[in-house]
């Protein structure tokens, strides 16, 4: 059998759509030269480092004992992170779908999964170390305990378990509402306590899932640079020591061979966590559940899990706040009165606050559109579309969902400062907005993708068929049909896009130049010298916009959007 | 109304298709020759995963074939994407745009087309009038019964006037009674509109009801073409004769030209081509024969139920199962579980296979 005439067809089919071609092609080089090559050059770097292929520089790293406890140390605070992520996230979860709970609880449910999108990625680790570090409110004032350290192990384990657990929530609780309630009636008719269903029906079926929630936190926080930085004081992880090694030792090909080392790390993860666990999550968790299901109510079991996640709750929404606040105390840890709002002023008198908002405002503005559209043309041709280069297109732009930022950052400084391969072509960028504004569209890339694709196969293959089929070339379906049919996904692609650059660090720092300032680097700085009221008025004012533009969103959802109709229809 | 009909001719088409499970190629279709005449009403019919709609999907565009060449009228369009073919498909989830009204839906391809504001108006209002929607055109689709939906989806092709229609199973999500008078009317559409039709279903009173020919398909393979009088009289295969309405097998070997052998009893038939001595399957229809004291075959009444219109039995004739529908049979004889009896018909009444 041969089926070469279909293939040779439908290639000629595509190439009478040249719009579709250039598309493709376009996209093939933006993914090969921002995504594909800063690791390969890694990687090559690591290995002919010195002009003669060799280990050396791999044999180099490895016996530094700061790397080899850097590893240790990442892998300790991962594991130990997605194993307290995933229980309070399916605490969380099933207290969501099983428990009745009164409508403040459920309220507060949401602001808490909703805190860590829009806030920058260090908040957390600011405020535990004014509540509880050394001069801490709570440990010096309210308990009286001096010299309380939150620096380190247990520092990093906390803020990033409250940073990452909400992840762990909504995919969980995505996955229980998607259990069939007559399989837990089943096993209770026959006799089941609810303690013995929940252990031998519901656990079972989620296993799968909760495998998948602890590797994608454990990834989440072996990637994570900006909390380690800010709280792990001298406990240094991969993310901080290869940042250290460029900014500190300025061992560039150290630092490649570490970089290395992290994104084998992280791609093990991922290929376990994405071929092997999801499907398996799919496989048992299939369907939707034949109808709703009955609540518990009894107060032995509501009682205790709701004080427990209220308490938790409360204590994040107290890390949070404390951000706010700590801005407003003259000096921290010393004076508390009167509130006042200098440490604002200061940012925007002293601090170049104008520039930096200025900067890092517009850098994400370029960049959000940018992601949102090549999200979902990504999307579109990877659900929609047949032809040879699709699959590369997938892997690649799922490939840097792997990826660490610090190690894409790495990877730009190796393949972009001395140009491509090191011969010049398009060293311009380097140091450039452009490049800012490239980093930024790949660290996002991955999730508008993401969203971007299940929105996607919810809508019926044949509506694009027909328009098609009634005269439509590619572009004509995709900007008059798939587009305004994802608007609400696109939408929120954009404005996450845009959160996710304005708050992002990991990449960034490394890639910076002076001539811009960055809101998230300013934070940094200041938390790094001790400055942590200035670093609370910077991040207020960031949670703000964030949390502004997340507003706007729904507001401009409600208004405009179609897709919500025709998802209450299904 | 159609610009101009076309005819189809499908020449030895195959498509390649590999199992998702075993990675094996297997031919979805294969060496499929067809010609559709201009002005004709076509269905495909057969069981699921026999080639239909692959078949179909070929002659939309949107898959390739593997073998072989589709023409359109004279033209070869196997290398032309759906948009530039001359063909206009009504799909079977409708496939309605959701964030466009109906006018905006039926004036879709109009608008690609580049027609001026009130040539475009005009048509669809005309369009819509024809499949019976007028004043429903600044609806959103949502707002429509399944009924008004497919109407929709056959007035959005039909507007383009096109060469060929083409329908992939559209009544399929209609329930039962709506889906009979829907029926009707896409038949009284098409001979209205004059245009040629090539319809997908899998189920046999559709295709009876509205076809001037069927193409009964089984696994990949065209296996009858001809009226629907010529595939339910004579069959080509037991296949078809099994799909095609319900069937009886009786297997024996030909005495002579016009006389089988059932059994051991003698049974007229109408002379076949095959030779004398050769084995041979008759095909009886359940309404083409009643029970009898007198016969063909003897039998033994294994059910016996009233159904109304008919009396249902199943008679056992030597090991074979023989299903009978004796139609009104209020003053007739009525035969009892475990009752002998004869099967009685006449040699007009059997195909032989």
């Amino acid at each position: 059998m041969a089926r070469g005439q279909g293939a040779a067809l439908d290639r000629k089919k595509l190439m009478a759509d040249p719009i579709m071609v250039g598309t493709i092609v376009v996209l093939i080089t933006f993914l090969t030269i921002f995504i594909l090559y800063p690791l390969a050059i890694l990687l090559v770097d690591s290995v002919v480092g010195d002009g003669s292929l060799s280990l050396s520089a791999f044999r180099r790293i490895f016996a530094m004992p700061t790397f080899t406890r850097a590893i240790t140390n990442t892998l300790k605070v991962g594991f130990l992170v997605g194993i307290l992520s995933t229980v309070v996230g399916l605490l969380f979860a099933y207290v969501e779908v099983y428990v009745k709970v009164g409508r403040v609880v459920g309220g507060l449910f949401k602001v808490v999964s909703m805190l860590p999108v829009v806030s920058p990625p260090f908040v957390l680790s600011l405020s535990m170390i004014m509540l509880f570090g050394k001069s801490g409110i709570i440990t010096k004032f309210l308990l009286g305990i001096k010299d309380n350290s939150v620096y380190g192990f247990w520092g990093i384990v906390v803020v990033q378990a409250l940073t990452f657990f909400p992840v762990c929530y909504m995919m969980l609780k995505g996955l229980l509402k998607n259990i069939d309630p007559s399989l837990e009636e089943a096993a209770r008719d026959m006799g089941a306590s609810r303690g013995k269903v929940f252990m031998t029906v519901t656990l079972p079926l989620l296993l799968p899932g909760l495998g998948n929630a602890f590797l994608v936190t454990f990834i989440e926080s072996i990637a994570d640079f900006a909390n380690p930085m800010i709280i792990g004081g001298s406990y240094d992880t991969l993310a901080t020591t290869i940042y250290l090694q460029i900014t500190g030792a300025y061992d560039k090909v150290g630092a490649a061979a570490m970089a290395v080392v992290l994104l084998a790390i992280t791609l093990v993860m991922f290929a376990v966590q994405k071929y092997y666990l999801e499907a398996k999550t799919a496989a048992t968790l299939t369907g939707k559940a034949s109808r709703g299901r009955m609540l518990i109510g009894e107060r032995r079991v509501t009682l205790p899990l709701t004080i427990l996640c209220a308490l938790a709750t409360i204590f994040v929404i107290m890390m949070y706040l404390c951000v706010p606040i700590g801005a407003l105390f003259p000096t921290w840890g010393y004076k508390f009165t009167p509130l006042t709002f200098k440490w604002f002023g200061q940012v925007f008198t002293r601090y170049k606050g104008f520039q930096a908002f200025r900067d890092s405002f517009v850098l994400s503005l370029i960049s959000a559109p940018i992601t949102a559209l090549l999200s979902m043309i990504i999307s579109y041709l990877v659900v929609k579309r047949k032809f040879k280069a699709k699959g590369f297109i997938e892997a690649v732009s799922m490939l840097a969902m792997a990826v660490p930022g610090t190690v894409l950052g790495v990877g730009y400084i190796r393949g972009f400062s001395g140009g491509l391969f090191h011969t010049g072509l398009l060293q311009g960028i380097y140091g450039s907005a452009a490049i800012l504004i490239i980093v930024f569209v790949v660290r996002s890339l991955p999730t508008g993708t993401r969203s971007g694709i299940s929105a996607l196969r919810q809508i019926d293959k044949s509506i694009e068929e027909s328009a098609y089929d009634m005269g439509a070339d590619s572009f004509k379906v995709f900007m008059t049909v798939t587009l305004p049919l994802i608007k609400d996904s696109f939408l929120s692609g954009l404005v996450t896009a845009f959160v996710r650059s304005i708050t992002a660090i990991s990449a960034i720092i490394l890639l910076v130049t002076p001539q811009f300032l960055l809101i998230t680097v300013q934070i940094n700085e200041f938390a790094e010298k001790g400055s942590y009221s200035l670093a609370c008025a910077f991040a207020t004012i960031l949670i703000i916009i964030t949390y502004g533009s997340v507003l706007l969103m729904n507001l401009v959802m409600k208004f405009f959007g179609t897709s919500r109709k025709l998802k209450e229809d299904e | 109304m159609a610009k101009e009909k076309k005819g189809v001719r499908l020449e030895h088409i195959s498509k390649i298709y590999q199992d998702p499970k075993t990675k094996k190629d297997f031919y979805a279709v294969k060496d499929t020759s067809l010609t559709i005449e201009p002005g004709s009403f076509v269905t495909l019919l057969g069981p699921s995963g026999c080639g239909k709609t692959t078949t179909l999907r070929m002659i939309a565009g949107f898959e390739s074939p593997d073998e072989g060449e589709i023409y359109l009228g004279n033209e070869a369009i196997n290398a032309l994407t759906p948009n530039k073919r001359d063909t206009a498909m009504v799909f079977q989830s409708y496939a309605l745009l959701p964030h466009y009204n109906i006018f905006d839906n039926v004036a879709y391809g109009l608008k690609l087309r580049k027609l001026d504001k009130e040539t475009i108006k005009t048509k669809v209002m005309d369009i819509l009038k024809l499949v019976g929607l007028e004043g429903m055109e600044g609806r959103m689709t949502n707002q429509l019964s399944g009924g008004q939906q497919q109407r929709v989806a056959l007035a959005r092709a039909l507007v383009l006037e096109p060469g060929v229609l083409l329908f992939d199973e559209p009544l399929s999500n209609l329930d039962a009674k709506l889906r009979v008078s829907m029926r009707t009317e896409i038949r009284r559409i098409q001979q209205e509109a004059g245009i040629t039709a090539i319809y997908v279903t899998h189920d046999q009173s559709e295709a009876m009801a509205l076809s001037d020919q069927i193409i009964i398909m089984e696994k990949g393979v065209v296996a009858q073409i001809g009226t629907p009088q010529e595939v339910y009289y004579h069959p080509s295969n037991e296949f078809v004769a099994d799909f095609i309405g319900e069937a009886n097998f009786l297997r024996g070997t030909l005495v002579n030209a016009d006389t089988a052998d059932i059994g051991g009893h003698k049974v007229a038939v109408e002379a076949s081509g095959q030779s004398a001595g050769s084995a041979c399957t008759l095909v009886l229809r359940p309404e083409s024969a009643v029970l009898g004291d007198a016969g063909q075959l003897p039998c033994k009444v294994v059910l016996s139920c009233f159904m109304g219109s008919y009396q249902n039995y199943h008679v056992m004739v030597g090991d074979t199962l023989v299903k009978i529908t004796d139609f009104n049979p209020k003053s007739k004889k009525i035969y009892a579980v475990g009752d002998d009896a004869w099967v009685a018909f006449t040699k007009e009444d059997v195909h032989v296979l």
